[in-house]
């Protein structure tokens, strides 16, 4: 298990160096430098070539490749020229705001999904399986932004049910019981588009697998006992099909990922996405970067706990 | 019961001595399928609609801003109403289909030739050209592709459509040749090829003559999907603002004015006929697609 582990981490280790490589060869052609945001007409053309040149601008590009990385590594990405902030420092509370959408989607995710998987197994075409079906197909049709604008537009401002934008309400004193309500509460909205958006997968996985079930030894010799039949669901068959299901976990974080740049766009909601968008308008190369570094390093986690889960599950695909 | 058969005879191509193949099984499936057919029609209507509807739009008058329509709502003067520079929706929704139809049909043409070409090639070899292939591959399927695409969209110089074709298509064929691998990897083992081989056929006339049109029914499903795909990341792109240039109207940059608080909340006209028209498509090709999986696996099959 561990030697499985262990091989998939090395696999990692290039495919971060490329990514790297590519993300530094972006960042050369990426018009101006850290320093072009100092020009002021009163500054001396001399002193800014001077700092270019104490910085080491001038280096060859490995050197320069291998400092970037060597301080990347460490949490030292620079300095935002927009935000006047150290990098590390601006990504802190915007990751975290990100963390918990996360973390809230994930768990709306299941809480749809599992019901609706199971349910739509065990009764397979029947009215309520053929409903489950077509819901799942709309939401693996229908892009994020589509959905997102349509939710903000009838539940935001339409009905006004949920706040359209922002984390918590200003009125609110930090760490009290409505703080965090609130906050959970701005957060529930572009929550559910997510949960909704990433049910598919686990959805059509689970029936499936309780469609497949059915049909096993096991389950039969379960009935034949005289368990009843609710408890052969909830017991046998529904243990046997959350287990898989849990390897999905992996992507749907990575699928997360990708699509919290449109829903923090779209809700307003001050996140990692959001910040990436900013600092492409904003031109704030290193702030981007590190996005895209840390984006890319949680992605190939996601897959790497996917992989993981996956081989404790079903221990034919391990890597000997 | 006796006029069942007689039909059944009768009918073409579903003659007792030939099973049904290729096209017919797919045909019988959209026969069978209600849903799928009418997806059919309406995607084919709204297509041809678009496109020759479009060609009869003058862009330069319809792109002229006259400040005095100013989010004037759907009416006599502009039946889908007018966007914050007095431009008609509806000729922009027009335009703007069209636009991301034929962006959408070129990524797939790309991708499909580059992803099908070096998935057989490296599923027919193996050996080291499948395991540096397949890094090539692993790499682009785990990095955030649609953040890279947006950082290269922002440095390329002399920016335009065909360099937007371009950079998606870069991420998106090694999707496609990882799927196609995979089936080339299992035809490749099929006696046929084998047979293939001792007979002293060539190996560009096996992968293309005969693994290829064996594999047929998964490409069509394959690219159909990825065309749905393609639309929603060139709408989504534009939606960002970092799709087409601003000048060219797309779906995507129609959804966009809804960024705008008062736009989203006041002016549904400005972005909610995009957003339909996108959602229509995205289902309707899917739904097509779906269609024709389910034909190329006798077991799913409805007809």
């Amino acid at each position: 298990m561990w030697k499985t582990i262990f091989r998939r981490v090395l696999v990692m280790i290039p495919q971060l160096f490329v990514l790297s490589l590519l993300i530094f060869i972006m960042a050369k052609f990426m018009p101006g430098d850290p320093f072009t945001g100092m020009i002021t007409p009163d500054t001396d053309p001399a002193r800014i070539e001077e700092l270019r040149i104490q910085a080491g601008f001038y280096d060859p590009w490995y050197e320069q490749y291998f400092r970037w990385i060597s301080n990347a590594a460490q949490g030292d990405f620079g300095k935002s020229y927009t935000y006047k902030l150290p990098v590390s420092e601006l990504l802190g509370d915007r990751a975290l705001n990100t963390l918990w959408l996360a973390l809230l989607s994930v768990f709306l995710l299941y809480l749809i999904a599992i019901p609706l998987g199971v349910l739509a197994g065990r009764y397979q075409n029947t009215f309520l399986d053929k409903t489950v079906v077509l819901y799942s197909f709309i939401s693996y049709a229908i892009p994020v932004f589509v959905l997102a604008l349509i939710f903000l537009f009838f539940f935001g401002y339409q009905l006004q049910w949920f706040p359209t934008s922002g984390t918590v309400d200003i009125k609110y004193d930090n760490g009290s019981l409505g703080y965090i309500w609130s906050k959970i509460y701005h957060i529930l909205l572009p929550a559910i588009t997510f949960a909704i958006l990433g049910t598919t997968g686990v959805i059509q996985y689970l029936r499936t697998e309780v469609i497949d079930a059915k049909s096993q030894d096991y389950v039969r010799t379960a009935r034949s006992k005289g368990i009843p039949i609710n408890k052969v669901y909830s017991r046998h068959i529904f243990r046997n099909s959350l287990l898989p299901v849990a390897a999905f976990l992996g992507f749907t974080i990575t699928g997360l990922l990708g699509g919290s740049i449109f829903i923090e766009t779209i809700f307003g909601y001050p996140g990692m996405g959001q910040l990436f968008i900013q600092s492409i308008s904003g031109r704030d190369y290193s702030v981007i970067t590190a996005l895209v570094m840390l984006y890319g390093f949680l992605t190939l986690l996601g897959s790497l706990l996917s992989d993981i889960i996956m081989s404790i599950v079903d221990p034919r695909i391990r890597i000997d | 019961m006796k006029d069942k058969k007689k039909d059944a005879i009768l009918e073409p191509g579903l003659s007792a001595s030939s099973p049904p193949t290729g096209f017919q099984v797919i045909a019988r499936e959209f026969k069978k399928d209600k849903l799928a057919m009418f997806s059919l029609f309406a995607l084919v209507i709204l297509i041809l609609t678009i496109y020759i509807w479009s060609s009869m739009i003058d862009q330069q008058e319809m792109m002229r801003v006259s400040l005095r329509d100013k989010f004037a709502p759907p009416g006599d003067k502009f039946f889908l109403g007018a966007d914050q520079g007095g431009r008609d929706i509806l000729g922009q929704l027009i335009i703007g289909a069209r636009n991301s139809l034929t962006i959408a049909i070129a990524i797939t043409v790309i991708t499909g030739i580059i992803g099908v070409f070096i998935g057989l090639v490296t599923g027919y070899f193996g050996g080291w050209i499948d395991n540096i292939f397949m890094r090539i591959i692993d790499f682009f399927i785990t990095i955030p592709s649609l953040m890279i695409i947006i950082v290269f969209v922002t440095i390329v110089p002399k920016y335009n459509i065909p360099i937007f074709i371009l950079i998606v298509s870069i991420f998106l064929w090694p999707g496609i040749a990882r799927l196609v691998r995979s089936k080339a990897l299992s035809e490749g083992s099929r006696d046929y090829i084998n047979a293939s081989k001792t007979m002293g056929t060539g190996d560009g006339v096996i992968i293309f003559k005969k693994m290829m049109p064996n594999l047929s029914s998964i490409l069509i499903v394959e690219l159909t999907l990825n065309f749905a795909g393609n639309v929603g990341i060139e709408t989504g792109l534009s939606f960002l603002g970092f799709g087409l240039p601003p000048s060219t109207p797309s779906l995507g940059t129609l959804v966009s004015y809804a960024t705008n608080p008062i736009v989203l909340s006041e002016k549904w006209w400005v972005w909610l006929p995009a957003s339909l028209l996108i959602l229509f498509l995205m289902l309707a090709i899917n739904y097509i697609g779906q269609a024709i999986r389910r034909s190329a696996d006798a077991k799913q099959r409805l007809g």
